[in-house]
């Protein structure tokens, strides 16, 4: 099978990516997690190693996908033989949860979270002005 | 010498030590390089130079195919 190929023979090289799926919005957040666990657990068994897992949460697209106005966000990187990509792809293709995803081959791993993680901290700053106000 | 019309070119915002790092998963920044109608900018307008906005554009596609841009805006 496919499997006993990855990892014999030659010294095999290894490449960094970054696989970001979007899972449907009416999932809960344990389904989402758990689809990112199946996807962590994929790279693993085939002889990866995953170097990040970043959840982005629930965000609103720019466009419909799939009936889709929002949609679960996961990033996972991760260093693998090529293989792993195709089978990984496979197996994200098949389930009907993920409605978009891409793969990416990436230079060098981002020290820290992503931009994407960054950002999200300014939010909660909103909260605090609007307590008061009706008196 | 009167060049009534001439205007110094300005540099390209990717080059250069602070230059932000162009990234499909940075929003905030790819939105600045698109129309108002979701439409990537030529780089004779943002003066990106040639290598920098081919990357730009790269980026900005697979922002859209994440559902992080739009295609269009109508």
């Amino acid at each position: 099978m496919q499997k006993s190929a990855i990892g014999s023979e030659r010294q095999v090289t290894m490449a960094l990516y970054e696989h970001v799926f979007l899972a449907r919005q009416d999932l809960a957040q344990a389904q989402v997690d758990a689809l990112a666990a199946n996807a962590t657990s994929i790279i693993e068994t085939n002889g990866g190693s995953v170097l990040k897992t970043e959840n982005w949460g629930l965000r609103t697209l720019a466009y419909k996908i799939a009936k889709n106005r929002k949609a679960h966000y996961v990033m996972v990187e991760f260093s693998a033989p090529g293989p792993v990509v195709a089978e990984l792809e496979r197996q994200t293709q098949i389930s009907e949860d993920i409605i978009r995803y891409i793969t990416i081959k990436v230079d060098e791993s981002e020290a820290g979270p992503s931009v994407m993680m960054r950002k999200s901290d300014k939010k909660s700053r909103r909260d605090r002005d609007d307590d008061g106000i009706d008196f | 010498m009167a060049r009534p019309f001439f205007r110094r070119r300005k540099s390209c915002p990717f080059s250069g030590k602070e230059a932000p790092q162009i990234d499909y998963k940075d929003v905030k920044l790819l939105q600045g390089f698109v129309s108002e109608r979701g439409k990537i900018v030529p780089s004779r307008i943002t003066s990106v130079a040639a290598k920098k906005q081919r990357e730009l554009s790269q980026a900005i596609k697979r922002a859209r195919h994440l559902g992080l841009l739009p295609y269009l805006v109508k």
